[in-house]
């Protein structure tokens, strides 16, 4: 040991980076690397949740891969769950239950898979959340901010092509909702679903490609533009809450190296065992219990995965109409499903520019917003948020209605209500609430509110006292 | 060795003399031991797998392995690394104005022996075009022309048995009043577009049929397509004493006694309805295809 610590050349690794450095001058700018600051606040771990359980996807799919056989071809059942024995199904469906009971280790890593899937749309949809409400995503962030959307729906969508790939019953059921949205888009509706199917539903075709979709081409994606986004983080700086000694032109935190970096990976170990957990423990998505997919079949209680629930519940809320004239029509589905889901996207990848163009404040901002400085911005949200909440809830209508021996009319009409009053008022609670929060902070100044109230734990390194907080640039609007 | 690390406020803090205190042995054993736990789990891990795998162990284990390493590395991060908090410059992201006319001049001076040129550029640029067009057509290969397809089923020409997923014909008879049941075209018990329901409604109930359609009854069965007309679940859920038949996908409701018009719920339109009559041996028969084009709408359904 002390012998080593004397002659580091010696050393394996140290002998390594000499020769790396030697070919590519690397030392300057890793040195760089391990100086760069971090600032600690347990909202910027959020989004680095979803990039660890991407890379548990990744492992896990790879691993998946290698017994998931994505074919339509018929085959009869024969392995060893009981209630099974001697039905037909497609190939796809059987691999996948040979995978859960016959492969070692097989439905460990599919249950890890799929909860790693869930977790993956919840830390990108929080992520969202907290880059919405504190303001982080306005000038120079716009970029990355038009990337994280992106990945949201890529994420999303290949988390609807990951569970239709199996064809039991409830996922032929939601592929068959797809189509049938898609169909519904004007003029070129009855193309894209040949295309993409192969034909008609079911589409003699859907599942290989699906599977190319799922395991190729949108991770592919997934990898580039989510190593863009940490590369733009890098390069532009991450924001930091307002309080002592942070300033627009300074970042406040740790050192990558070596706390942060042993944090990261620490949350990095944790955030796979909870899933190894999750995917041990608790049962998810039993496609043995639901059966092969019967196009003449379907079950009550048909919910997709919580991620696509409030495209399923704004379907179900959508009273009956559509348009029709001259043998021309609109069908009902394209108001819910396009029209909803194209104006949440587009909604999304403008706001930061919509924003700026409102308040006029176009200046480059480092130090976060609270929420509670911003009631518009704050409210607008709110009241998007609970739009989505109650279409999401709606989409348990038939849930609810035998849970709770109710009508199912009787639910949906209050959801068809709810939908329209419970964003407004939200929406106004949040702006009260916000108004009454920063009258309590005294004068909703920027800098007022960092001396008072300090987010987060704040430790103060030697000397960052003698830092005055410096005035900050008055946030605009 | 001086400190020129980004750091205006803070020079590195002293660590390790945690490590000499006596709470700051306690962490170090606690880290340690969740080392140790990480390691007896990964070869528990091993056994069990071995020992022909158990999906819960396995989940478990390997959440102890993996947590194990976790929380001792957080362990040791938070108690035994600096935790000093450190201010890093940030800087514009623009270039300076300088920059970007240096930038300016090089590109343009390129640009210009380029342009310069413009049977090239034009014809350069028309290549590409034509390239990329060209570059479209084999996604042509994916899928037949959406054509009659979504309008007809094998019902088409009528004549057609309708028979159960065995292949078996029906007699009215095989329905008890306020029954159901699936079927299918003759010969097409797998085609997706044409599942059908047969039902037969109670004698008491007063069936109206739709203008036109009064003759596509027999001894009290109707038959509907089974595609609800939202997104094409099977509707498959009837009270027989309402004569009402949900959709349980997304609870659109139809009144099988009106010509199957949906009273609730997202769909929009009625269930196209099969006519029906017997065959010589008292088989039940479509004569015809469906009223309309089954399942959800597209833009020139009724064209």
């Amino acid at each position: 040991m002390s012998a080593r610590k004397r002659r580091p050349e010696r050393l394996l690794t140290h002998r390594m980076a000499r020769w790396v450095d030697t070919r590519l001058g690397s030392a300057k700018l890793a040195r760089t690397a391990l100086n760069k600051v971090f600032p600690d606040h347990w909202s910027f771990m959020i989004g680095e949740l979803g990039l660890y359980c991407f890379i548990v996807l990744v492992l896990t799919g790879v691993y998946l891969t290698f017994f998931f056989e994505p074919s339509s071809n018929q085959v009869v059942y024969d392995g060893s769950y009981e209630p099974l024995r001697g039905v037909q199904m497609t190939q796809a469906y059987h691999s996948a239950l040979e995978l859960s009971f016959d492969v070692r280790a097989g439905l460990v890593m599919r249950q890890i898979h799929h909860w790693a899937a869930l977790l993956f749309l919840a830390a990108i949809a929080v992520h969202l959340i907290r880059v919405f409400f504190t303001g982080a995503f306005r000038r120079p962030r716009e970029i990355n901010w038009i990337i994280g959307c992106t990945l949201l729906i890529l994420a999303l969508v290949n988390g609807l092509f990951g569970y239709s790939l199996l064809d039991d019953q409830l996922s032929g059921t939601g592929l068959r909702i797809v189509y049938s949205v898609a169909l519904s888009i004007p003029l070129i509706g009855t193309w894209l679903t040949s295309l993409l199917f192969g034909g008609e539903f079911p589409g003699p075709d859907i599942i290989e490609r699906l599977y190319v979709l799922h395991i190729l081409i949108v991770p592919a994606i997934i990898a580039v533009l989510l190593s863009a986004h940490l590369g733009i983080l890098v390069r532009q700086k991450h924001t930091h809450f307002p309080g002592p000694g942070r300033r627009e032109d300074n970042v406040v935190g740790e050192r990558m190296w070596p706390t942060y970096a042993a944090k990261a990976l620490g949350l990095f170990f944790l955030t796979s065992a909870v899933l190894a957990f999750l995917g041990g423990v608790f049962q998810i998505n039993p496609i043995w219990i639901y059966g092969p997919f019967d196009p003449a079949q379907v079950s009550a209680a048909s919910q997709p995965d919580w991620y696509m629930g409030w495209l399923d519940g704004a379907l179900r809320i959508m009273p009956g109409w559509e348009f029709r004239a001259g043998g021309f029509e609109v069908p009902n589905p394209f108001f819910p499903g396009v029209l909803l889901a194209g104006l949440t996207f587009t909604l999304l990848y403008v706001w930061p520019f919509l924003e700026a163009r409102v308040t006029g404040d176009y200046a480059e901002h480092h130090v976060l917003d609270r929420p509670r400085q911003r009631p518009v911005r704050t409210a607008l949200g709110a009241a998007t948020i609970a739009f989505f909440v109650v279409a999401f809830i709606g989409g348990g209508a038939d849930v609810m209605a035998s849970t709770f021996g109710l009508s199912v009319n009787a639910i949906l009409w209050t959801f068809r209500f709810l939908i329209l009053l419970a964003p407004p008022a939200v929406g106004w609670l949040t702006y009260r609430l916000c108004k009454e929060l920063s009258a309590r902070d005294g004068v909703p100044t920027a800098s007022r509110v960092r001396v008072r109230d300090i987010p987060g734990r704040l430790r103060r390194g030697p000397g960052a006292a003698d830092t005055a907080p410096a005035p900050e640039s008055a946030p605009g609007g | 060795m001086s400190d020129d690390r980004p750091s205006h406020e803070a020079p590195r803090a002293t660590t390790g003399d945690a490590v000499l205190t006596r709470s700051g042995t306690r962490v170090e054993l606690a880290s340690a031991a969740c080392f140790v736990v990480a390691i007896v789990a990964a070869i528990a891990l091993a056994v069990v797998y071995w020992e022909g795998g158990q999906p819960q162990a396995e989940g478990v284990l390997l959440a102890l392995a993996l947590g194990g390493i976790g929380v001792g590395i957080v362990l040791w991060a938070k108690h035994f690394m600096p935790d000093d908090e450190v201010s890093e410059d940030r800087h514009p992201m623009a270039s300076t104005d300088e920059e970007v006319a240096a930038f300016t001049a090089d590109f343009q001076a390129g640009e210009s022996s380029l342009t310069s040129r413009r049977t090239l550029v034009a014809t350069a640029g028309g290549a590409c075009a034509a390239l990329g067009v060209a570059l479209v057509f084999p996604l042509r290969s994916l899928g037949p022309r959406p054509g009659r397809g979504l309008k007809q089923t094998p019902y088409q020409g009528g004549g057609i048995r309708v028979v159960r997923e065995d292949g078996s014909p029906v007699r009215p008879d095989d329905l008890e009043p306020g029954g159901f049941i699936t079927v299918w075209p003759e010969g097409h018990t797998d085609a997706a577009d044409a599942p059908t329901l047969l039902i037969r409604y109670q004698p008491d109930q007063d069936f109206e049929p739709v203008a036109g359609r009064e003759d596509w009854t027999v001894e009290n069965v109707v038959a509907y397509s089974k595609l609800c007309t939202h997104v094409g679940c099977p509707v498959g859920l009837y009270q027989s004493d309402s004569g009402l038949l949900l959709c349980p996908c997304h609870q659109s409701t139809f009144d099988v006694l009106q010509g199957a018009e949906p009273v609730f719920g997202p769909a929009a339109r009625s269930l196209p309805q099969l006519p029906l009559a017997v065959d010589d041996s008292g088989y039940l028969i479509a004569t015809g295809d469906f009223s309309d084009p089954v399942g959800p709408g597209f833009w020139d359904r009724g064209r």
